[in-house]
Parts: C-alpha cells; sequence; structure tokens
C-alpha cells in the first residue's frame, strides 16, 4: 500500500522526521504512537502534502507511484484521505455539496461518471449511520459550529462516502469523550476491510482499545524507535514514554 | 491606471507560491462580453454645453418642461466639483472628450419586436438577452438599452393588462407625462451630487416602471444595459413606482465592450414606494473592469435611491464585479412609519480594479428598520472598500439597524476597507454593527484539495460560500448566473 523508505523533513530549517521507515500493507492497520512533538502530525501532513514541511531525503511510494511527486489532490484522488486533527470550517458551503464535489472529482479521476443526486443521497444516508449523523449534517455550512465531537465524526464519514484506500487519522481521538471516541472508532473498524489499510496516528492508547491495530510504532524524536503488536500500546500505558525514551537514549549513547 | 498598491496589513500568510500562482492564473481570466456591435451610430457632437443638452431633449422630442429641467440640472453641475472623498484614484477626466448621446440607428418608430434590427438582436442574442418572445418561458420582461437608446421591452401587452407600465424612459415621457413629472428627481434631486446633475442634465434613456395600486406583477422585470460605441458616457435614468400595496421585483444587468480608453457610466435610479408597497432591485453589474495591467474599463459613479413610506419594503441587493472604478450606494430613505430597508451585497475587485461602494439607510419614520449585508471580495492588485451610513434622526423612535460587513481577501496585494458612519439623534436606536476581514485559508484550500477537489473549485467554493447570505436574496435566475460570474471574474485572480 504504502512503503516509506529514509523520511527526512524539515520546517523553517529544524529537521523534524529524522529517518522515517514504515511499510503498510493492504488490509493492516498500524498506530503510531508518541509524545508530544515527536512528528506524528508531521508525518501525516507530509504523507497528505501540506506544503509547509520541505521533505529533504527519502521516498515514499503509494501503490507503486512517486507519492512525493503527486498533487495533494491527485493523493486524494488515487485514495489517500487524512482526517485531519483540526477539522477547518467552510462558511456557507454545504456538507452536501462539498462531498459531493469531492466525490465526484474522485470519480471523474477514475473514469466513472458523475453521481446523480439521488444516488449521492442515498450514498450519504447509508454513510450517515455509519458514525450515528443526523440527515441534518448534510446542509450545515462544513463544520460551522460543529462541535468537537461532530467535527472527528464529520471527519470518519467523509471518508466513509469517498472509500480511500488508505486512510490516516491524525489524533481523531483529541478532544472526544468516550461516547464519541466510541462513535467514531465504530466508524472506523466497519471500514476495515482486506483492500483498504490506516495509520492511525495517536498520543493515548485508549483509541487503540477501541480499533485494535496490527502494528503499533513509537516514534519519539523524528524516529521510530520501537515496533511491536498491540500489546506495545499496553505496555506505553502502563510504563509511559519515558521508559521507553530513556532506555533509547541509554542505548544510543 | 495602475496604483502601487496599498500593502494590506493581512500579509502575513496567503498560501505558498504555488498556490499564489494559482489563484493568480485563476483570476487572471479575459473578458468574455468584450465585443463590439459594428452598427450605424448617431452621435451628438463631443463635448457638454447648454447646446447640447438641447440636442438631446431635441432627439428625443421632449417637452418643455423637461428641457428646462436638464438645463437647470446642468447649470448646477457647472457650479459643482467631483467627490474626491472616495477611496479611488484615477485621472482627472475631461467631460468635454466624450459624447453624450449616442443612439444606434434606427429609421422609423418600431411595431414589433421583429422589427428591431437584427444586428442588435444578434448582440443581445449574444448576452443571453433574448429580446424576442422566447423569454416568455422563463416569465421576465426585458428592456435592453443599447448605448443610451431603449431598444425594445418584451411583454408589454401582457403587462398592460395588470395597468403596469414598463418600457423606455423616453417612451414614459411621450405616453405618460403626468407621472414622469410627478416623479422624476422627487428622490434624487439634480443637486443630490455631481454625477446626478450630469445625468440629469445628459440623461438619454433607461427604463420605466409603474406598478398601480394593490398590484402584484406577476413576473420579473428586467433592464439589460450596454454601452457600444467607444468614447460615450452612458446616463440612463431609472424610475420606478409602486402605488399603494404593490409589488414587483425588478432585474438590472450591464456589460460593455473592451476598450483601451475609459468608458463613462453616471446613471440615477429612484424608486418611490407607497404605504404597504414592497419593491426589490437586484443589479448585477459586470460592466468592463479593464485589462489585468488597468488599462481601460468602465468608470461607474451611479446614484441609487429609494424612498418608503408607511409599512413598505425595499430590498437592494447587488452583485458587482465589473467596471474599472465603482461609486455606488443604493441607499433608502425611511419615510413613513413601520418601513423597511435592506442592502445585500457583493462586491469583487480584481486586477487594478477599485470599488468605494455601500449604501445609506436614513431612518426618519418610527419602528423603521434595516438591513446591511455587505460582502467584498477582493484579488489581484485591486481596492476594495465598503462605505455605509446609518442616519436615525430624532422622531425615528425605536429605528433598528443591523450592518455585517465582512472583507475576503485572495492573495497579498490586494486590500480592504471599512467606513462605517453612525449618525443616531434618537436615543431609542438599536444599532448594531460587525465587520470581519478574512483571507481565504491556506487551511480552507488544503482541506479541499485533500478531499481531492482542484484547487480552482475549492476557490470557487470558498467564494461562493462567503456570499451566499447575499445570493439567496436573489430571484433563483440570477443567482446562478451571479455565482458564474463570480467564478469567471476570479479566473486567473486568486490562488
Amino acid at each position: 500500500m504504502i512503503s516509506i523508505k529514509n523520511l527526512h523533513a524539515s520546517v523553517e530549517g529544524t529537521e523534524i522526521l529524522k529517518g522515517i521507515n514504515l511499510e503498510v500493507k493492504p488490509g493492516e492497520v498500524h498506530a503510531v504512537m508518541g509524545p508530544n512533538g515527536s512528528g506524528k502530525s508531521t508525518l501525516a501532513n507530509i504523507l497528505a502534502g501540506r506544503e509547509e514541511y520541505e521533505v529533504t531525503e527519502g521516498s515514499v511510494s503509494f501503490l507503486g507511484n512517486d507519492l512525493l511527486e503527486m498533487a495533494p489532490e491527485d493523493r486524494a484522488r488515487e485514495g489517500l484521505f487524512l482526517a485531519f486533527q483540526y477539522p477547518v470550517e467552510i462558511p456557507g458551503v454545504s456538507n452536501a455539496n462539498f462531498l459531493k464535489t469531492a466525490l465526484n472529482a474522485i470519480r471523474e479521476h477514475r473514469g466513472e461518471d458523475a453521481m446523480d443526486a439521488m444516488e449521492f443521497l442515498k450514498l450519504v444516508k447509508d454513510r450517515l449511520q455509519l458514525v450515528e449523523m443526523d440527515q441534518k449534517f448534510l446542509q450545515r455550512s462544513v463544520n460551522v459550529s460543529f462541535s468537537g465531537g461532530e467535527k472527528k465524526r464529520n471527519e470518519i464519514f467523509q471518508m466513509a462516502v469517498l472509500e480511500p484506500k488508505l486512510g490516516i487519522l491524525d489524533e481523531t481521538d483529541s478532544g472526544l469523550d468516550i461516547d464519541a471516541l466510541k462513535i467514531v472508532a465504530n466508524g472506523v473498524n466497519k471500514l476495515r476491510s482486506p483492500e483498504r489499510s490506516f495509520i492511525v496516528v495517536t498520543h493515548y492508547q485508549r483509541l487503540l482499545d477501541y480499533i485494535v491495530p496490527d502494528f503499533v510504532h513509537v516514534l519519539a524524536k523524528g524516529k521510530i524507535i520501537k515496533s511491536g503488536g498491540a500489546e506495545l500500546a499496553h505496555y506505553l500505558e502502563e510504563n509511559g514514554y519515558d521508559e521507553l525514551l530513556n532506555a533509547n537514549g541509554k542505548a544510543a549513547a | 491606471m495602475p496604483q502601487t498598491p496599498i500593502k494590506s496589513e493581512y500579509d502575513d500568510k496567503f498560501g505558498s507560491p504555488e498556490q499564489q500562482e494559482t489563484i493568480e492564473k485563476i483570476t487572471k481570466s479575459e473578458y468574455k462580453w468584450g465585443f463590439t456591435t459594428d452598427i450605424d451610430t448617431d452621435l451628438a457632437p463631443k463635448g457638454l454645453n447648454e447646446d447640447i443638452v438641447r440636442f438631446i431633449s431635441a432627439k428625443k422630442e421632449e417637452p418643455e418642461w423637461l428641457l428646462e429641467w436638464r438645463l437647470k440640472a446642468f447649470r448646477q453641475w457647472q457650479k459643482m466639483v467631483e467627490p474626491k472623498w472616495p477611496n479611488v484614484k484615477y485621472p482627472e477626466i475631461d467631460f468635454q472628450d466624450a459624447y453624450y448621446y449616442a443612439a444606434p440607428k434606427q429609421q422609423k418608430q418600431l411595431e414589433s419586436l421583429e422589427e428591431v434590427d437584427p444586428k442588435l438582436r444578434e448582440t443581445f442574442d449574444k448576452l443571453g438577452i433574448s429580446i424576442t418572445e422566447q423569454k416568455r418561458l422563463t416569465g421576465v420582461a426585458v428592456d435592453a438599452v443599447m448605448d443610451s437608446v431603449s431598444v425594445a421591452t418584451t411583454f408589454q401587452k401582457e403587462l398592460q393588462k395588470h395597468g403596469i407600465i414598463f418600457g423606455s424612459f423616453s417612451e414614459a415621457v411621450k405616453n405618460h407625462p403626468e407621472l414622469v413629472r410627478k416623479y422624476l428627481g422627487s428622490v434624487v434631486p439634480y443637486t443630490d451630487n455631481f454625477y446626478a446633475a450630469l445625468n440629469s442634465a445628459v440623461f438619454s434613456d433607461g427604463s420605466f416602471c409603474y406598478i398601480p395600486k394593490g398590484v402584484r406583477c406577476p413576473m420579473e422585470l428586467s433592464t439589460y444595459f450596454r454601452i457600444n460605441a467607444a468614447n460615450t458616457g452612458q446616463f440612463e435614468r431609472t424610475l420606478i413606482v409602486a402605488e399603494e400595496g404593490a409589488y414587483v421585483s425588478y432585474l438590472e444587468g450591464c456589460t460593455a465592450p473592451m476598450r483601451d480608453e475609459n468608458q463613462l457610466h453616471a446613471a440615477v435610479v429612484e424608486i418611490f414606494v407607497h404605504d404597504n408597497a414592497e419593491v426589490k432591485y437586484s443589479t448585477v453589474q459586470n460592466w468592463y473592469p479593464g485589462d489585468e495591467n488597468g488599462k481601460g474599463g468602465v468608470y461607474n459613479f451611479v446614484t441609487k435611491r429609494a424612498i418608503t413610506h408607511e409599512n413598505a419594503k425595499v430590498s437592494w441587493t447587488q452583485v458587482e464585479t465589473g467596471s474599472a472604478i465603482t461609486w455606488k450606494y443604493p441607499s433608502v430613505i425611511l419615510k413613513g412609519d413601520n418601513s423597511i430597508g435592506e442592502f445585500y451585497s457583493v462586491a469583487l475587485t480584481n486586477n487594478y480594479q477599485q470599488a468605494d461602494t455601500g449604501t445609506k439607510m436614513m431612518h426618519l419614520g418610527k419602528n423603521t428598520r434595516s438591513t446591511i449585508i455587505s460582502k467584498g471580495i477582493s484579488a489581484g492588485k485591486s481596492q476594495n472598500s465598503y462605505r455605509g451610513l446609518v442616519r436615525v434622526g430624532k422622531n425615528a423612535e425605536n429605528a433598528r439597524n443591523f450592518s455585517q460587513c465582512d472583507s475576503l481577501l485572495i492573495g497579498d496585494k490586494c486590500g480592504a476597507h471599512t467606513f462605517p458612519y453612525l449618525e443616531i439623534k434618537n436615543s431609542s436606536a438599536q444599532v448594531e454593527h460587525e465587520a470581519t476581514t478574512s483571507k481565504i485559508g491556506e487551511d480552507q484550500i488544503f482541506y479541499l484539495l485533500q478531499r481531492g477537489i482542484s484547487e480552482e473549485d475549492a476557490i470557487n467554493m470558498i467564494v461562493n460560500g462567503y456570499c451566499k447570505e447575499v445570493f439567496r436574496e436573489l430571484p433563483m435566475e440570477f443567482a446562478v448566473e451571479a455565482q458564474k460570474l463570480l467564478a469567471v471574474s476570479l479566473e486567473g485572480s486568486v490562488g
């Protein structure tokens, strides 16, 4: 699905990622965990194509294409979806109009016909149930006066409509109460399939109780310092990041 | 004339150089209505003096009182000076270097629409303004004005059934002189301002609309203005009278050919609204804005004003995307108790366009209410100013006003300015003013890109969303046109 090799990246001259290697196969769920400032969100944003980061070294292959050469909209059309940590408000643009435009841009890219209003409505009604959202959401302006939980659910709803091949969740759990967290996780779980992969970026292990990953990677100071199975997340929950960081510091010394 | 752009204070982060480039590409599209029609034109000699005023009046076979009124206006104009307070810059206008009368030559009085010069009809067809009866399908009656002369009005017979008078100003002078005489200058006197005085002296045509007592006009009435001849000032005059309890929705559209020199447009619109009547006036203004270097374009100096009597209502809705210079403040004198004034505006400037536009709401009656929603969009190197006055007179008990003035900046070389004025002389007034300035954020664009939407569509979507409150006030067909126009006007301007 995606293959990240020796990825280095910096912002305004400060190196944030210092050689990331990550291989995600179809159907796998990888969790990337790490303390604040470790570079987790940077990684997610670079994969989506945000421009303020400069990739200085390394390569990323996405479905056989050189991801770093692709424009952000082309990455999206090829099936890469980022669930934003801070979803953006677009006043005056209805969720429905926004999603229909996005969906049809992706379909056009695939050489498919644009979806008409009836078909679209049927699809979105179905997908709304996945995140337990009311139809009223469709007519509201994108993320405007949405609660924190609604914004995150809206991200997962969009993902469900656009059906990406790779979903990247950037701290989707932040700011969610336990009920909203369950709804969001449940939505993601329903989207899991042998063809679809996920990279779940999170600070806390809590989300991983509900979205059980196949692999967990611990990111610290721009590098993956440890990888393991779902049990690694539980270890972190009990022992915190410090022990691991210290051990790694000693090993490096 | 390109000026050094005033650097806006919001120039911190406007997206990456690539985004800027795209914005520039999108917003640099060409004006699509820039063709000229090769048609025989009847011109008055260049320049302006009393003889020209007499010439125009004679051409139009006007009664003596109207000539006298024009001459008074001309003498008044000579004593006046051009207003210098607007936040626009342009080279001195030589008022003697223009033609004040240009008419497509037509031999005789027309009996039916079929007799209209085919070339003229072609022009209006190209503009999508069919002056043939096919408009019946959409139910819009159109009065088409080319240069200074009204060319044809559709649906006159049907409107007559309801006692509605709708047609060219000249016809109204001939057929309903008593009505014209009663209302002409009653809302905008010729002494009002420099351009209103000029218009009063030399106006050559325009539209006249009269809705009798209790009549709800069964269709949208529409006027289409086009400047064709070179070096010509267009000075049309529109007068709308809604008698007690009447209702009308009126649309106005404008285009002009692309010319290197600047064309002058100074119109006056007067709306007289009697008790319990309502008038909706919608404009989509798309005069030629000049090229991307600021050469050419229409200078648009317009005075629009309505007066409302008891329980009456007026809404101005305008979408302004054209003109090199726009100077325009559609206003309402809220004279009658419980009357309502509304102003909804989208003003978009790109390249070197300059707009100084807004409204005046003058509350005189008790319980009068006004709403102002202004959406400014600046792109390229343009300057966009909102200027609004809310005045509450000392007898206007319980007057209420709500104003919302938003500015949206696209790119880092444009400017947005807001000049709200409040004059409150009654302590029971409630006046609210909200203003925001935002820029199309990198974050917003990236969010849409990440969903697979192209940058161009992303910008159009954000801009249209921003204007939604105004667009929903427009009649459906017009709203669609306005959205398209906005997209085209932004082409090559924004990233």
